[in-house]
């Protein structure tokens, strides 16, 4: 049920991005920060956490995930360390997402070249 | 000596022979419906080379070569070379013929640059400045999309309405010796832009230009479209056709019946995926330099008005919102002299 339940959260959300890119002219660089920032803002308000809690990793994995996890980690930091928190928290909170996509990324890039198709 | 007749064009006196031609392709166009008439079809993408431009620069040299070997007149016999591709600066060119020590005029008319450099040859032999001109373009898929769309790494999903830019060279010796086919006069383009930004639609950005260009032709030469067997844009692709045909109905020309473009004729695009068709500097030369070179050859085109077409924009004037201007230029191309 679980792997059901982020399947279809998880799709809609690569759906929406799939309209963005077929419908407007958005770039992909566009419609990338625009997911982040979605989440970001839709976790700041409590929003997200509901759709985290029902379809965990359908919810986490795609971008606005990541922007829910950077508005959760300030939000967490700031009522452990004060107001600091709001330049370090995103960071702490998402630091091994990011480190897994540098690491990831040069793997790749030294493994496979980009081809035609 | 040539004449100027009207605003664009200019009627050439002397006999300016195409002598021969060359095209060299990559693999995908290899596999299109023209794939058995190019000379040379490269099996890998980056020809041996360890990068797309370093590709590209041994596709322009090697293709030129052949060129020439295939005129039988030596490359010591050659005055001038004019050619242009896509990337900065002309990179794909320059060192593409950096060997071959002979004066080098380098172009950028975008995708319209081969016809631009047969527009230039031409005129550089009837001055008499030259008696044997080497002129080509060439672009490469992927060089061209890590410069002017996004790097391939990435990944992105194409639009339908983008075109896939051809990869390979086509080259052409001009020649003042009297050998069948011809250029005959040429118009050259002016810059129109009506506006259009959006990068991934060339085909309505350059659709005015061509028809422009096509409509002074007619009007300089006073004449009607079916004076050509044939009239060939570069580019256009789908889209641009149809709306270049519609745009000289306007005028009061129907070109619906003789019309084709290089860039729909190249590609299959059920088959291949290639979305509104072929673009890129490669696409008008390689296909004019095997097909229809051929067919005008042997006659069974006896004259056409040869139209590469190109969109002026850089990455830069598109990141910064500014429309695409777009240019064309015509060639008549005639199997006799003085047909009329």
């Amino acid at each position: 049920m679980d792997y059901l339940k982020a399947f279809i959260v998880g799709g809609l959300i690569c759906v929406i991005g799939q309209i963005l890119i077929d419908k407007t002219k958005l770039t992909s660089a566009r419609i990338l920060v625009l997911f982040v920032v979605s989440g970001c803002i839709l976790g700041g308000l409590g929003l997200y956490e509901p759709l985290v809690r029902f379809a965990n990793a359908g919810a986490t994995v795609p971008l606005p995930g990541f922007g829910y996890a950077l508005a959760k980690g300030v939000m967490n930091e700031i009522d452990t360390s004060g107001i600091t928190g709001i330049l370090t928290g995103g960071l702490k909170a998402s630091a091994a997402g990011i480190t897994v996509a540098i690491v990831c990324g040069f793997l790749a890039s030294l493994i496979f070249n980009p081809k035609e198709k | 000596m040539a004449k100027r007749i009207g605003k664009q064009s200019v009627k050439f006196d002397k006999s300016i022979s195409i002598k021969s031609t060359a095209a060299t392709v990559g693999p995908k166009e290899g596999e299109g419906p023209l794939g058995k008439y190019f000379d040379v079809v490269l099996e890998d993408i980056l020809a041996g080379e360890k990068s797309w431009e370093k590709a590209e620069s041994k596709i322009v040299s090697n293709n030129m070569k052949l060129a020439v070997e295939k005129s039988k007149i030596g490359m010591d016999k050659i005055d001038y070379i004019l050619a242009g591709d896509l990337l900065n600066q002309g990179s794909g060119s320059n060192y593409g013929v950096r060997d071959f020590n002979i004066p080098f005029f380098g172009l950028y008319g975008a995708c319209s640059t081969f016809g631009e450099s047969m527009c230039l040859g031409g005129i550089l032999i009837e001055s008499g400045a030259a008696e044997n001109v080497l002129v080509g373009a060439s672009s490469h898929f992927c060089a061209a999309e890590k410069q002017f769309r996004f790097p391939l790494d990435l990944g992105t999903q194409r639009p339908l309405t983008t075109t896939w830019t051809v990869t390979g060279d086509g080259a052409a010796v001009l020649s003042n010796e009297d050998n069948s086919p011809y250029i005959t006069a040429i118009t050259t383009g002016k810059m129109v832009d009506l506006g259009i930004t959006d990068a991934n639609n060339m085909g309505a950005a350059m659709a005015p230009a061509a028809a422009q260009a096509i409509c002074s032709n007619f009007k300089d030469f006073d004449i009607t479209p079916d004076y050509y067997d044939l009239i060939i844009t570069g580019d256009l692709g789908k889209v641009g056709m149809e709306l270049t045909t519609k745009l000289l109905k306007e005028e009061g020309y129907d070109i619906s019946k003789n019309f084709t473009d290089c860039g729909v004729e190249i590609f299959d695009p059920v088959s291949q995926d290639t979305h509104a068709g072929g673009s890129g500097c490669a696409c008008s030369a390689t296909v004019f330099s095997s097909y229809f070179y051929e067919k005008v050859k042997r006659g069974e085109l006896k004259r056409i008005l040869f139209v590469p077409t190109g969109a002026l924009m850089s990455s830069t004037s598109v990141q910064q919102g500014e429309s695409i201007p777009g240019i064309a230029h015509a060639a008549v191309i005639e199997n006799k002299r003085g047909n009329n």
